[in-house]
Order: structure tokens, then C-alpha cells, then sequence
């Protein structure tokens, strides 16, 4: 405990001694505490495996439906089908458009051979088709995720770090400030200097909208989809329209997260992989102060 | 400064003990089963969360006549070809007698037409199957708290264990290993529960064998896989180890979770 404590102390020190740094044209500071970076890679990982092992999951019934039920011969809105015409021929239906995807999606090629399923291999966890082992995956990193969100958000909360760091002020969501922001990220051109020390407001924005928004919609309809759960709060399956539409709506939540991640990768190659990454490993970010 | 620090310190213990915890059933779970395939388990969390949810007798959903599906899909086995089964079939079930036995004080069986005798109850469920589809319809069934009692229960009974008629092939869209028996296991906490019912009649018209003929179970709490088909015996146990390969089901025993709540 008390070699914890002289860490910290340590750790106080050192950013400290940064925050008093002479301005120069550039300097080291820590920006991301180290719950934030505990936090973040938490979630990394969790996503990461429950994104895979949902995947899976879905192999054993590839279509989504509205409202309480789905069944094979019940209107899919979603379908994955892996066609039985000689070469088979693999379809992903979306309303009414219909995409011929083999090779990608219903028939995939795996160890070499042809098989019908509707993810590849490299897309699952598992890789081969075993809904049990996903099952398992799946609900153990669901447990990992939830308990470090809420981890993160009562300390940031008790902190007061989460309306600090995190919360757009009323200010920022001033329409003439977003656009402004908007427009000189599209031109990458990135906050330096010192406003490079906090989040931007569409930063604020993008991650409030998932810690608030797409999390707690995937967790709360992944629960919808628990006949126990449905059975002690049946307001849930009534919230989302029946579990099937739960399960849709995880699927499309899903698939908004994989878009956030896109960006997320994307600003990070745009800003500077190597300066980013530290940052969010060691604490450590350089700034350049603007000329 | 000492403010952040504390609830940094407070942060890293919180963490420690969260997380040990979780991984701590992850590895209580692979000492007592080497082959256990993936070595993630958070079943003992899901189990006692979702318990702790369902205090009292909290009901599965019943729905209206309106809501039933025109036809309700079948999974698994759809004809049992096991002769003993094929037998039973060709007289429709009239030598049939489902066999209560194990840990109770009173080992009985019944037949058919003496179960649809007893009181039963009617429901209109959500079945929800482990694959991800949904489907309702109709169920009508002898409780099984009724034969409990009937048959009452030795001191040490902890599980009711339904064997079935069925062996299963594999090759199913649920995946996993080699042919068996088809068995599931309930402790008595839905043993208990008033829509846990063996059912003989599916949307009012006898039980068609795709779909369990001529006695299923339905445990409206937990998915498909739990719903025992083609049932010719429950027996109390005190413990699931010796039963099959020890975890309590067909496809337990392949790799999925006993409570099967999610």
C-alpha cells in the first residue's frame, strides 16, 4: 500500500512538474489520468471481443425481425442467407434491397474450404461455429464492460472530472461553434497548444454520445433479450417493442459503434498515431504551441 | 491534489477486487472442469444477478390468442429415432408412463391420460430459443410442483433432472460435439415456479412429436435448450455430477451454460 502511495505521490509529481514547465515550442503533459487510461483500455478489449463473439452469436440465426417474435417463416428485415444452388451462392437481404455477398457473407471460405455461414472466420470469436464458447465470451466481457463503466463514471463523477473533461459545456453546443469545429477538423486541421490540452467539443460530443447514448442502449437491449430479465422487468421489453426488436436495435447500436471506432481510428491517424497512442498508454502528451 | 489521490487509491482497490472477483469464477470454474473449453465464465454472476432480480415468483410474460404464431418452429430433434421412442409412438403413447423417482419419499408413475387428470394450467409464452429467434404459443400442462409434492421430496433433493427419449445426432445450427441422450437439469427454486408446467398440449391440439410428444417441459424463464422434449422420467438429485458428463444437460455438457436466464 505504501509503495503504491509513493507511486502516486511520484506520478503527482511528475505532472506537477509538467504543468509548471516553461512555454517553449513544445512541452509534455499528462493528459489522461490513469483511470482514463485503465478505463479505455477495458473497453477496448471488451468491444473488441464482444463485437466478435456477437458476431458469432448471430451465425446460429442470421435474420432480424420487429416487434416480440422472429422465426424462420416469420419477414426477416435482416437476412443473411447461404443459398443451396450449385456454386452456392451467398445473399444478404436489408429490407428490400438484396446483395449478393459470397465470399463475404452466408458463404465464406474457412481452412481452405467452402462452408455455409453467414460471418467468415476472421470476423468471429470463435472462429469456427460454436455458439456455446461465444455465449461464454460474450456475457464475461459483457460483465467486464459494465463494471468499468460504471467504475469510471462514479469516480469521474465524485471527481467532478466528468462534467470537466467530458460534458459539453452549453457554450460549445453553440451551433456557430460545432460548425466552426466541424469545418476545420474536415480540413485536419486539429486544436494545438494549449486547447490541444482538453477535449474539443465534438470530441465531448462523439464521446458522450456513446458513454451516454449507444452504451447504455446496447447494454439495456442486450438485456431485453433475457427471458429472466424480461420476466423481472418487463417494462424493458416494452421500451425496445418486443425482444426481437431489442434485438435488432443491439445489432444496429452495434454497427453505430463500429462507425464511431472508424472515426475514432481515423482522427487518430489524421492527429498523430504515435503522440495519441502514448498518451493513452504512459499518460504522456506532447503539445506543439501554436506559432 | 489529496482528493484525486484517494479516489485514485479507492479507483485501484475497487478495480482489483471488481475484477478479481469476475476472473476468480472464471478459474474456480476451470480447476473443477480441465476441459472446460473457453476459459471465461461469468454464469455464477449471471445466476445470482438475475436471482436477485427475480425475488418471489415474478412471471414470464402470458400473452393474448391473437399473438400466437401460425405455426411454432421446431429445433433439435424433430422425430426421435430411437426404437424404444418408435415403439411408444406406434400405440400413441398408450404404454407411455412418465416415471418420478430419486430423492423422494414416494417414486411413482403416470400415464398419460392420469397427468391430463390432474389440474393443469394453460399459458400463452414467448419461447425464446439459444439460436436467437422467438416464437408463441400456446402451452397447456400438468405444474410440475404438483408431482413434487405428489412424490415428496427427501431432505438432501436439490435438482429435478428430465430424461429424455431423444439421442441426439449433432449437426445442429447450436453446433458442438458428438450424439447423446437429451437431458436438462432445474433446481428447485423453478421447480417450484408456477409456470413451469409439463406440458401435453401445444396451441390445443396434442403435443405433435417435432415439438416434444407426449410430455415437454416449459421453464418460461430461461431459453429453449432448458425445455426438455420427449420427457419419460424426472428424477430428483441431490447433486448433477453423476448424471451424464456431470454438468446437468445435453448441451451442458457441450459446452453451454446451465442457467440459461440469458
Amino acid at each position: 500500500m505504501t509503495g503504491l502511495l509513493c507511486f502516486i505521490r511520484f506520478l503527482s509529481k511528475m505532472r506537477n512538474m509538467d504543468t509548471l514547465a516553461e512555454p517553449g515550442v513544445s512541452s509534455t503533459v499528462l493528459r489522461h489520468s490513469l483511470l482514463t487510461r485503465a478505463a479505455h483500455w477495458t473497453n477496448a478489449l471488451s468491444m473488441g471481443i464482444l463485437m466478435m463473439s456477437g458476431l458469432q452469436i448471430l451465425n446460429a440465426h442470421p435474420s432480424l425481425y420487429w416487434g416480440q417474435t422472429g422465426y424462420d417463416s416469420k419477414a426477416a428485415w435482416f437476412n443473411i442467407t447461404s443459398g443451396d444452388e450449385n456454386p452456392p451462392q451467398g445473399t444478404l437481404q436489408i429490407g428490400r434491397s438484396v446483395f449478393r455477398t459470397t465470399g463475404l457473407l452466408g458463404i465464406v471460405t474457412s481452412g481452405g474450404h467452402v462452408e455455409k455461414k453467414a460471418f467468415p472466420d476472421w470476423l468471429t470469436i470463435p472462429r469456427n461455429r460454436d455458439l456455446g464458447s461465444a455465449r461464454r465470451w460474450h456475457f464475461f466481457f459483457a460483465w467486464i464492460l459494465v463494471a468499468n463503466g460504471i467504475i469510471y463514471l462514479v469516480v469521474t463523477a465524485i471527481t467532478g472530472r466528468l462534467k470537466r473533461d467530458l460534458l459539453p459545456r452549453s457554450s460549445e453546443l453553440a451551433p456557430k461553434q460545432l460548425a466552426a469545429q466541424l469545418w476545420s477538423h474536415m480540413r485536419l486541421r486539429f486544436p494545438k497548444g494549449e486547447q490541444a490540452r482538453t477535449y474539443n467539443s465534438l470530441q465531448k460530443l462523439s464521446y458522450s454520445a456513446v458513454i451516454f447514448g449507444l452504451g447504455p442502449l446496447m447494454v439495456l437491449s442486450g438485456l431485453t433479450m433475457s427471458p429472466g430479465l424480461d420476466a423481472a422487468m418487463p417494462f424493458l421489453v416494452d421500451l425496445f417493442g418486443g425482444r426481437q426488436s431489442a434485438r435488432s436495435i443491439h445489432f444496429i447500436a452495434a454497427n453505430l459503434l463500429m462507425l464511431f471506432f472508424l472515426a475514432h481510428m481515423a482522427a487518430l491517424i489524421a492527429v498523430g498515431v504515435w503522440n495519441e497512442l502514448r498518451s493513452m498508454i504512459t499518460g504522456r502528451y506532447r503539445l506543439e504551441h501554436a506559432e | 491534489m489529496g482528493r484525486i489521490l484517494l479516489s485514485r487509491r479507492r479507483f485501484l482497490q475497487t478495480t482489483a477486487i471488481s475484477f478479481g472477483s469476475l476472473i476468480g469464477a472464471g478459474c474456480d470454474q476451470m480447476v473443477q472442469t480441465p476441459s472446460f473449453k473457453p476459459k471465461v465464465n461469468a454464469e455464477p454472476l449471471t445466476l445470482h444477478g438475475q436471482r436477485l432480480l427475480l425475488r418471489g415468483q415474478s412471471l414470464a410474460r402470458e400473452f393474448s390468442l391473437a399473438d400466437v404464431a401460425p405455426q411454432f418452429p421446431s429445433t433439435g430433434t424433430t422425430v426421435p429415432q430411437d426404437s424404444e421412442y418408435q415403439r411408444l409412438l406406434e400405440q400413441q403413447f398408450a404404454a407411455w408412463r412418465l416415471q418420478v423417482d430419486g430423492r423422494v419419499e414416494r417414486p411413482t408413475s403416470f400415464s398419460l391420460s392420469e397427468l391430463q387428470c390432474l389440474p393443469s394450467r394453460t399459458q400463452i409464452t414467448r419461447h425464446d430459443c439459444v439460436e436467437g429467434w422467438s416464437a408463441i404459443a400456446r402451452w397447456q400442462g400438468v405444474p410440475l410442483s404438483l408431482l413434487l409434492h405428489y412424490a415428496q421430496l427427501k431432505a438432501d433433493a436439490r435438482y429435478v433432472v428430465f430424461h429424455c427419449a431423444d439421442t441426439v445426432g449433432g449437426g445442429s445450427q447450436m453446433g458442438g460435439g458428438g450424439g447423446g441422450r437429451y437431458y436438462e437439469s432445474i433446481d428447485l427454486i423453478d421447480a417450484f415456479h408456477q409456470q413451469t408446467i409439463l406440458a401435453y398440449s401445444l396451441n390445443g391440439k396434442p403435443l405433435p412429436v417435432e415439438n416434444g410428444a407426449p410430455l415437454r417441459l416449459r421453464l418460461e424463464r430461461q431459453l429453449g435448450y432448458k425445455h426438455a422434449k420427449y420427457v419419460m422420467r424426472v428424477e430428483v438429485a441431490a447433486r448433477l455430477d453423476l448424471i451424464g458428463a456431470g454438468k446437468g444437460g445435453y448441451w451442458e455438457d457441450r459446452g453451454y451454460e446451465w442457467y440459461a436466464g440469458i
